[in-house]
């Protein structure tokens, strides 16, 4: 008898394909969130796999905390043009307008103004009752041992000692009103998995994970990039030229660059597998308290 | 099935596509920039492994866990820092490293120093990748090791060298072997404390072979082992020469799992109809078991339609063939209606169509078992609706034992009767796990209530004998307060059932509603129920195949059931084709209290009578009525023969048959 067997990616690809599937065949109002990150690149080409030769038949959502860098926001806009996304961009126009922003608020009041609150509102606004996320097992403990689909109350809360058993591939999808699911297609890659993903598929990502020379400043051992005018003068006046490129991708005052020269997807992968500091330490989010990313994910946050 | 060479090149599409940014500038590089592109060449080839570790706290479980990770060097350094930063507040292994502190996820569980949830790991080595679903051991969590076994190719049962199988050891197996996990690792730990004795690994060996082959896991492997201190986990120990086998490393690296899936029996479980155009018209599935290959011919389910597969389309390439677990979308040579839920199969090799079966069923909810709830049933791309018929018994996860119960609670297992509103197609568990799995959604809650694997036995014919077991069961409980003698001499009657049975048309009906006019005159209390009465609402959602037929009267005769307790006569009027189905009715009713008379028309003359359904049945518009296409077994303990012409008569005859009885007048 031969032999039908799929590779690790094949087999991963076909699980999320499935799983985006499912979703778009039991809610009535999906969404898919978008951060521009390398991950949402993978989420974006499984989606278009998923329907082929269809549209993907749900909007991409991105919630825009004002505060991304500029280079995420031009990509993001060239390639919604190109292909055609049905993208909805949302933002807290009330923070916004009140300024509120890393600098003067705080990593804290910042990502929850900007982030969290604008991600509620954005899917209370559309009554959107599954929302794709491409947050990954391997990339925090808490993360571990999220389900797939993970169940959102009416206050888009997670309540990680009252989840639904997830067996086979067989997804509880069903919902009271206002309740939703957040859905994880992507839950059991792992950082490398979503490289080679990116590499056999060409998909293209924001250039800011290719190194360059870039102004930086030293921000407590953190190498902050020097994005635009709002960086307060004193701390952009230390700024320096340095070869840096960044792991992930989020609101450029808080998100610390590495340096590097990895110039190509192999280069970074080589870096990766010999530098060994995993992703999320460049988020500086992460430092507030143990635990926090559980504290965020409870309140709403991804 | 043919499959060329280029075929597989499909399937396994390394085409090497060029990265994003030019390549690197300047010459230094160049070597290593092969070096790894030859690695992640390799590397995009790896395998899957999908496996399951079982153990508790105490077996090192965690440590085992940490330790292939670590080994594998897939801890990264800040990983580690953030791990000694815990170690020393809440830390429970002294001044080592606690491998167990990077495996417990949430907060709360950290503090209990257990792991009460599943949590999936992934590390990988040069040949595999490996995704681990750690579960706890406890017995309160055994819905989260179902969880985890649900997906795994492979379960690591560890055993504690110094207590060798325990009852939890027996537990774990038992669940590993219930969901179907074909490979199972027996790691005997701790080696070390008991001087890597031979004589203990052999007794623990015999020990756990001993009870392990009342159960179904096809595949057992020792390997006695160290996880705190690395022996046999990544590299062969030298401290136990006697042990010639592979590291638990090695073993999990080399061990091959693509002929455990389902390849012989084709299921296409429609999961999403593709229509971006009026030309095109896809069918998006999961293959859930089988290979369908171009040009297959296939038979639809539930509508029998057959037609052959024209493309199987995937955004590469359209493929020739597919097989588990890809995620592609077919399209077929003629225009049938198929929606999400329907089932593509060959026509030579169906599952099972049914709306009952057994199955093993594990509660997972705090909410305990409720028989009158109607369940969200979700089975493949399918959902419906579905009642628990039945506890046939309970398994005692500790000792096997079965015993005799009315519901499961939290984290209990049962065999049980399910009755579906829909048919199912599906396949026994053990043939195909993914036809063979289903879970049961509360109404209310939405939480999955239940989950379950489908039993291989029992078909369709021998069901209806089952109801009647089931029943006579639930008869037996509840008792009115109010004796029977009570009524009757109230009433001045006895709470009996006349059951007129005959053909569609044969003027049952119209004796039916005579006699309960003449009984109400005479001062008699007596309800009348027919076909249309019933199937307008009670049971509406019922249709006309034997199986609803059978369920349709199954409900009627519980309901002349509950009439006559409280002293009230029935009549009814149903066409109850066979003696099988009678004699179910009866036996709800009880047989005492049941009279079966029969009208005794012919065919010619219920055809003028009725002539609505004939015709429709002759212009093929619709089928299942009983004396043309269905068998009308005339009854031969009728009571009494009637004539349709002879309607007054008739019903003097039954007043007659009721006096002289005693039903009416009682006294």
């Amino acid at each position: 008898m031969m032999e039908y067997s799929l590779t690790n990616l094949r087999e991963l690809e076909a699980e999320a394909i499935h799983i985006i599937r499912e979703v778009a065949a039991e809610f009535e109002n999906p969404v898919m969130l978008y951060s521009i990150g390398k991950d949402s690149s993978v989420m974006v080409r499984l989606a278009e796999k998923a329907f082929y030769p269809g549209k993907v038949p749900f909007p991409l959502m991105h919630i825009d905390s004002k505060w991304k860098f500029k280079e995420m926001v031009e990509f993001r806009d060239k390639y919604a043009k190109e292909k055609g996304w049905d993208l909805i961009v949302h933002y807290n126009k009330e923070g916004f307008e009140s300024g509120i922003g890393p600098f003067t608020h705080g990593s804290k009041v910042h990502t929850d103004v900007m982030k969290t609150q604008a991600l509620l509102a954005g899917l209370n606004k559309y009554k959107f009752d599954a929302a794709f996320g491409g947050a990954r097992r391997d990339e925090e403990k808490s993360r571990a041992k999220e389900r797939i689909f993970s169940f959102r109350d009416k206050f888009h809360q997670w309540d990680p000692k009252n989840q639904r058993p997830e067996l086979w591939n067989i997804y509880n999808a069903r919902v009271q009103k206002g309740e939703s699911i957040r859905v994880f297609p992507i839950s059991n890659w792992t950082e490398l998995d979503i490289w080679q993903y990116i590499r056999l598929e060409n998909i293209p990502i924001v250039p800011l994970y290719y190194a360059k020379e870039r102004p930086v400043v030293n921000v407590d051992g953190n190498l902050i990039m020097v994005d635009d005018h709002r960086m307060p003068k004193e701390i952009a006046a230390r700024a320096e030229m340095k070869k840096v490129r960044f792991r992930t991708l989020g609101c450029y005052p808080l998100t610390g660059a590495i340096e590097s020269e990895a110039e190509t997807i192999e280069e970074i992968v080589e870096e990766m597998m010999t530098v060994t500091v995993s992703e999320r330490t460049t988020r500086v989010i992460d430092f507030d308290q143990e635990g926090s990313m559980e504290q965020k994910k409870r309140e709403g946050y991804f | 099935m043919s499959a060329s060479n280029k075929n597989k090149e499909n399937l396994n599409p390394n085409k090497n596509t060029s990265v994003n940014e030019p390549s690197p500038i300047g010459g230094n590089e160049g070597d290593s920039a092969l070096d790894i592109k030859a690695f992640l060449d390799q590397d995009q080839k790896k395998d899957l492994l999908r496996l399951l570790t079982c153990g508790s706290v105490d077996d090192g479980k965690s440590t085992l866990i940490g330790r292939l990770m670590f080994d594998s060097k897939m801890l990264y350094e800040d990983q580690l820092s953030a791990l000694e930063r815990d170690s020393k507040r809440i830390g429970h292994a002294g001044e080592d490293i606690d491998y167990a502190l990077l495996l417990d996820g949430l907060k709360a569980e950290r503090e209990q120093g257990i792991t009460i949830d599943v949590a999936y790991r992934y590390f990988s080595t040069a040949k595999r990748k490996f995704i681990i679903a750690d579960t706890p051991g406890h017995e309160q969590y055994t819905r989260n090791m179902v969880t985890g076994a649900s997906t795994a190719n492979l379960a690591i049962v560890l055993i504690d060298a110094r207590y060798g199988v325990i009852t939890q050891t027996r537990r774990h197996t038992f669940l590993v072997s219930l969901l179907g996990i074909k490979h199972v690792v027996v790691a005997i730990n701790k080696m070390d404390l008991m001087d890597f004795s031979q004589k203990v690994y052999d007794k623990i060996k015999a020990d756990y072979d001993s009870f392990v082959t009342q159960l179904d896991i096809p595949d057992v492997t020792f390997i006695p082992i160290s996880a705190l201190k690395g022996d046999n986990v990544v590299e062969r120990s030298e401290r136990m020469p006697w042990y010639k086998g592979q590291s638990l490393l090695q073993f999990l690296e080399n061990l091959r799992i693509t002929s455990d899936r389902n390849f012989t029996d084709m299921r296409y479980p429609v999961q999403f109809v593709l229509r971006p155009d009026i030309k095109f018209r896809g069918f998006s599935a999961a293959v859930a078991s089988g290979i369908i290959s171009k040009g297959d011919e296939i038979l639809v389910l539930p509508s029998l339609k057959t037609s052959k597969v024209k493309s199987i389309v995937t955004y590469e390439k359209e493929l020739d063939y597919a097989f588990p677990p890809q995620s592609v979308t077919v399209t077929l040579e003629d225009e049938i209606d198929i929606s999400r839920g329907d089932m593509l199969v060959h026509p030579d090799n169906q599952p099972r169509i049914e709306r009952q079966f057994e199955a093993m069923l594990v509660w997972m909810d705090v909410t305990p078992m409720n028989l009158t709830t109607q369940f969200y049933i979700k089975h493949t791309s399918n959902t419906t609706k579905a009642r628990i018929d039945q506890v046939k018994y309970k398994v005692d996860v500790n000792s096997l034992e079965k015993q005799l119960i009315e519901h499961l609670n939290l984290n209990e297992i049962g065999r049980v009767v399910i009755t579906t509103s829909k048919p199912l197609f599906f396949d026994p568990y053990k043939k195909n796990r993914q036809t063979g799995s289903f879970i049961l959604i509360d109404p209310i809650t939405h939480n999955t209530s239940a989950v379950g694997m489908i039993i291989d036995r029992l078909d369709g014919k021998s069901l209806s004998s089952r109801i009647t077991d089931v029943d006579k069961e639930k008869i037996a409980l509840g008792k009115s307060l109010i004796q029977r003698d009570q009524y009757q001499g109230k009433y001045n009657q006895k709470g009996e059932t006349i059951w007129i049975s005959g053909l569609h048309g044969s003027g049952k009906n119209e004796l039916a509603f005579s006699l309960e006019k003449r009984l109400f005159e005479n001062g008699a209390i007596a309800v009348m129920i027919d076909g249309s009465s019933v199937r307008s609402g009670l049971n509406r959602e019922l249709d006309f195949t034997p199986a609803d037929r059978a369920e349709n009267l199954r409900r009627v005769a519980h309901i002349c059931k509950l009439l006559n307790d409280q002293g009230i006569i029935v009549i009814c009027s149903f066409i109850s084709r066979n003696n099988s189905l009678r004699d179910q009715i009866a036996e709800i009713i009880g047989k005492d209290k049941f009279h079966l008379f029969y009208m005794d028309a012919t065919l010619e003359y219920c055809k003028n009578n009725k002539p609505e359904l004939y015709d429709l049945i002759e212009e093929g518009k619709t089928k299942n009525l009983p004396g043309i296409d269905l068998e009308y077994e005339i009854p031969a303990n009728a009571k009494i023969n009637f004539k349709p012409e002879e309607n007054e008569l008739n019903i003097d005859k039954v007043l007659d048959y009721l006096a002289a009885n005693k039903i009416f007048p009682h006294h």
